[in-house]
């Protein structure tokens, strides 16, 4: 594909002109969010083969689509969006006896738990190589119900509003922020086995 | 008096900077107070942290010029 003098062009502008037939102008889009939607797609599937699959469906439906895109959200909020739908459909089809739904009730509070309580070093990530440390904070993302995963990834790493986020998920605002309280005391406690002080253990300050 | 599930439900919007200045005043006192909230919070906030400096690995070529390929076949297809 040519990288191309689109390359600065502002994104309502990329997408009108994409809307009009403009083939370089959608390719340019897809460039622009290729890399972020098959790392979304990852991170829910699990798969690289199912995420690669995920990444074709959604820019394809997107193109197809690209008339009712209204424009009163970001293009990337609208394909996060069909992305999470079509991960979502591959993990369901993976466990049949098992239905996925970012819709279902969950909050128990029975998963808001803190079982470790003890502190880490200054910067804990340094002591790291970053392979090592790469392999830690995915494997902790991977433990996450697939909930708990997509918000986390809109919200903590690819920086999404919470209410982008809810609008990509077609969450309400309330979902998405109980969602990410959970994700984010449940990463807290992975990694806290990784990173605490040594010397420091468990209910240390009780 | 804030409790520790009180806190803790008011976490996220505590490290996003989410909430209004009279329940974040309670929120700190809680922490001022409370060793185990204070951890909770430090380390939550530095989850958050190590996440955001994560280095996004770069879509491998093969899976983008399968993707392209893909695409430029649907392309073809609809300007027909």
């Amino acid at each position: 594909m040519a990288v191309s003098s689109l390359a600065g062009i502002d994104e309502a502008a990329l997408v009108a002109q994409a809307r009009e037939g403009d083939t370089t102008a959608f390719s340019e889009l897809v460039r622009r969010y290729e890399g972020k939607i098959f790392r979304l797609a990852q991170h829910v599937t699990q798969n690289r083969e199912d995420a690669e699959d995920v990444l074709q469906e959604t820019f394809m439906k997107a193109y197809e689509h690209l008339d009712q895109f209204k424009g009163d959200s970001k293009f990337y909020t609208w394909i996060v969006r069909i992305a999470v739908n079509q991960a979502l459909m591959k993990l369901r089809r993976r466990k049949t006896d098992k239905s996925v739904s970012l819709d279902e009730t969950i909050d128990t509070g029975e998963d808001m738990v803190v079982r470790e309580i003890a502190a880490w070093g200054e910067d804990p990530e340094q002591q790291l190589s970053r392979e090592e440390l790469g392999g830690i904070l995915d494997s902790a993302i991977q433990s996450l119900e697939p909930l708990y995963r997509s918000v986390f990834v809109l919200r903590d790493i690819d920086e999404l509003s919470t209410e982008e986020t809810a609008e990509a998920l077609g969450l309400s605002v309330p979902a998405v922020k109980s969602r990410l309280l959970r994700a984010r005391l449940q990463l807290r406690e992975k990694l806290t086995r990784f990173f605490k002080r040594k010397g420091d253990d468990a209910f240390a300050y009780m | 008096m804030l409790t520790c599930k009180d806190f803790l439900t008011e976490l996220s919007d505590y490290l996003d900077e989410a909430i209004d200045a009279e329940l974040r005043s309670k929120l700190e006192r809680h922490i001022t107070e409370c060793p185990n909230c204070w951890v909770i919070a430090d380390t939550t906030r530095k989850t958050i942290q190590i996440y955001k400096g994560m280095e996004p690995y770069p879509i491998p070529a093969d899976v983008e010029s399968r993707l392209m390929k893909a695409l430029e076949k649907k392309m073809a297809a609809k300007q027909k």
